[in-house]
């Protein structure tokens, strides 16, 4: 326990040698795998109602980073999908946009342009997404790319092998390293949870990548199973809410993989602001990297005004 | 970006039909009390009048006590285990259909938030119906003899907190041991108990096996110096306990005792802070604080004092009091004027023995009894509110060295129900279950309940277990 009398001088002092860092991580408190669960379970039963869910509905599609990421993916897709995070609702202008549209590097200076003049940011993965298993030097020039290309987001893989072997170091040197090559973007840390497996592993990982200048945690690629969880995303948030406390800063968290329903997301926004608090109700500190999440939120979000669901065929697939 | 100011979301009343007035369950029927005067049951959350009750007077008791022995000794007491069984499998499913009918009743008679009684209060009242009709068949494998035998005729006295549980509680047992029950629920809270009796009849009970009689204080006397009855069993306050136990004494009826408790919940500097805080909270806030196990008393290790008490405000910080049939209430009401009355008192006493007090803002509702969530710190073992039981959503928090010095402050209480251990070292928790006097103990958790762990008390928590194997042993003579 000792988060909250680690002032700012100190954490910086933990980051001083590898050591230390270990004592540090190694030292955070525990998370009780039970009442982690027990409490995500208790959140997930708020019932948000009315204004209330008109609210989180129009919250939930501006957190959106809009994602395709296959093999198969083509200017073409990319295009679709930037149309459609641009006007999601043809129906509905009032429907509001995504934060962003996120593909492989590739495919950046596509949605760039599509994007122009949007407000819309573009996320590119990058760092041998999304295992990660390559040299440092060939995942900063992942990331250069991505970033000359244009990418005002870059959401980067953790070196998995290395942190469940206790290399703390080296995720940190290899955070930093792409934080420092992402210059102005905004960097986006994935610890690829599915992988850590246990909820102390979620807390310092989540703490290591903070401590070497992530922007965001995020919690998965979406190529491994589990992805997002409601118990993995509560221990996130606690590590922002208490990395705020100790430093002031705010950290963003995004839960990736596996949110399809705007129910999901509405248990997801319930624990964001009973935990972290409502600061994090805001797109710069809270996304949901998903896909086919968009499209429940807007047809809960037609039910709600019209009292009808217009079915499926009413909204788009691209 | 605007505050996520979540909707009222009100569980629907429609479903439960509430009468006007009830009689008294006798020998499989409702009936006239022939004695005695109505009283009201009231809505704690809104004081309104729900419905007008009648007080079984002392002929009554003698009614309900023979219709009990008839049943007894014409056919439950001889009913083979297994058609037992039969009967209180279909009352828990019963239980089970009716269930959001019957935790809505009891948020409104009770005070308690639907999320509880709907989440924790009729799942268990279910499963323990489940459970010891699993048992009713395989009485000589409870480890009570080889051929145990039923007591009898159990007068059994529940309180107003948990009613539907403790009814289950008291009620399954006996029956799956073969005896037969006279039950007085709460004046405060007596409708689940009637809408029991409802299921009684639907599930084809033979009549005068359960009956089920209101009153207040004086009903619950007559019921258990009865001369017709064979065991007691109550579940309340230290003082009735003691009273009942002066009572019974000389006589040969067995009994066994629920009482109260000033449980310490132990907070080490390796706990799990979160879960920690979660595990406070949910000690000392659930069901409004009136829960004989609350961890009332908060031992924290000084090392982390500091922490743990900015973590818990902010947390209070976050309780949603208020309606307790909206879906999204954490405390709901207290259950009484008395009860409120007490509470006050103490918080009070609490105050002038110089503890500092602390609430988070709440905007509590001005028509029916509301306590904010409070803490207390800067208490000492010395203080009123360290050593006496208040029965509401109140903390103590004190503080410990050493693991020693938790054990001694723990166990420095006439009661002795339950306890709470916080800490990631597996050694130190099987340590402290072993040195805490206390009929619980929790690690890592708190206020969690099953009807296969045996649940009671050390010390003036009373005597007797309910719950699994043990709870068997109290309805069954050797």
């Amino acid at each position: 326990m000792t988060t909250t009398d680690t002032g700012v001088d100190s954490l910086a002092d933990v980051t001083s040698s590898e050591d230390r860092l270990r004592r540090f991580l190694l030292g955070l408190p525990g998370v009780d795998q039970v009442g982690a669960e027990a409490r995500a379970a208790t959140l997930s039963t708020r019932s948000i109602k009315t204004t209330a869910k008109a609210y989180a509905l129009d919250l939930a599609i501006q957190m959106i980073d809009l994602t395709t990421l296959e093999g198969q993916d083509t200017p073409g897709k990319v295009r679709a999908l930037c149309s459609k995070a641009k006007r999601p609702d043809p129906a509905d202008p009032t429907a509001p946009q995504v934060a962003a549209v996120c593909v492989y590097p590739d495919l950046v200076a596509t949605a760039k342009y599509e994007l122009r003049g949007s407000g819309i940011n573009v996320a590119s993965v990058a760092t041998a997404f999304p295992s990660g298993r390559s040299s440092l030097a060939i995942k900063v020039q992942d990331t250069q790319d991505a970033v000359a290309a244009g990418a005002d987001e870059v959401d980067m893989v953790i070196d998995r092998g290395a942190f469940l072997s206790g290399r703390y170091g080296l995720v940190f040197d290899e955070i930093a390293a792409i934080r420092e090559a992402a210059g102005d973007a905004h960097l986006k840390v994935i610890l690829e949870t599915g992988e850590l497996v246990t909820y102390d592993n979620v807390r310092r990982a989540s703490w290591l990548a903070m401590l070497a200048g992530a922007d965001f945690i995020k919690t998965s690629t979406g190529k491994v199973s589990p992805a997002a969880t409601l118990p993995v995303t509560l221990v996130m948030l606690e590590a922002v809410r208490d990395y705020h406390e100790a430093t002031g800063l705010h950290i963003g968290v995004k839960p990736a993989g596996g949110i399809r329903t705007a129910k999901d997301a509405i248990k997801y926004l319930v624990t964001v602001n009973e935990t972290a608090g409502p600061d994090w109700l805001d797109p710069e500190l809270f996304r949901f990297g998903a896909s086919s999440l968009l499209n429940d939120l807007l047809m809960q979000r037609t039910k709600l005004a019209t009292g009808n669901y217009p079915g499926p065929d009413y909204f788009t697939l691209d | 970006m605007s505050r996520f100011e979540y909707a009222p979301a009100p569980e629907s009343r429609a479903i439960v039909d509430i009468k006007s007035s009830y009689g008294l369950f006798i020998n499989g029927a409702f009936t006239e009390a022939t004695d005695g005067k109505p009283f009201k049951t009231v809505s704690p959350a809104s004081e309104e009048v729900l419905a007008e009750i009648s007080e079984a007077g002392p002929a009554d008791v003698d009614k309900a006590v023979k219709a009990a022995r008839k049943a007894y000794d014409k056919v439950w007491g001889t009913m083979p285990g297994r058609d037992r069984a039969k009967y209180l499998y279909r009352i828990a499913r019963l239980i089970q259909e009716r269930s959001r009918e019957l935790a809505v009743l009891e948020s409104l008679d009770n005070g308690k938030p639907i999320r509880e009684s709907r989440d924790v209060d009729l799942p268990l009242v279910a499963a323990h119906f489940f459970y010891y009709a699993g048992w009713a068949d395989k009485l000589e494998y409870a480890g009570a003899g080889e051929n145990p035998q039923p007591l009898g005729v159990a007068a059994q006295v529940i309180p107003w907190n948990f009613p539907l549980m403790m009814l289950a509680w008291k009620i399954a047992p006996a029956l799956a041991a073969g005896n037969t029950v006279v039950l007085k629920p709460a004046e405060t809270t007596p409708l689940t108990a009637l809408a029991f009796a409802e299921i009684c009849q639907q599930a084809d009970l033979p009549p005068g096996v359960v009956n089920i009689i209101t009153g207040a204080g004086r009903t619950g006397q007559a019921l258990v110096e009865h001369e017709g009855v064979d065991k007691v069993a109550f579940t309340g306050s230290t003082a009735v306990g003691r009273a009942i136990a002066k009572s019974v004494a000389g006589t040969d009826k067995k009994v066994t005792l629920e009482l109260g408790g000033k449980a310490a919940n132990i907070v080490f500097e390796d706990a799990p802070i979160d879960q920690t805080i979660e595990g406070i909270v949910n000690g000392i806030f659930f069901n409004q604080g009136h829960v004989c196990c609350a961890g009332s008393r908060l031992l924290v290790q000084e090392s982390v004092y500091d922490e743990v008490l900015a973590r818990l405000k902010r947390r209070m910080g976050t309780l949603r009091v208020g309606d307790p049939l909206d879906k999204n209430t954490d405390i709901g009401a207290i259950n009484s004027a008395e009860q409120l009355a007490r509470i006050r008192e103490l918080s009070q006493v609490g105050e002038d023995e110089g503890a500092e007090r602390w609430s988070p803002e709440c905007e509590l509702p001005t028509q029916g009894y509301w306590f904010a969530p409070t803490v207390f710190t800067g208490v000492s073992q010395a203080h009123r509110i360290a050593r006496e039981e208040i029965f509401g959503p109140v903390l103590s928090v004190l503080t410990f060295r050493t693991p020693a010095e938790a054990v001694e402050k723990a166990n420095n209480t006439p009661f002795g129900l339950s306890a709470g251990v916080w800490t990631d070292k597996g050694s130190r928790i099987l340590w402290m279950a072993d040195q805490l006097r206390a009929g619980v103990v929790w690690a890592n958790t708190f206020n969690r309940f099953d009807p296969t762990s045996p649940f009671g008390g050390y010390k003036e928590s009373g005597y007797g277990r309910e719950g699994g194997r043990h709870g068997l042993e109290a309805y069954l003579a050797h």
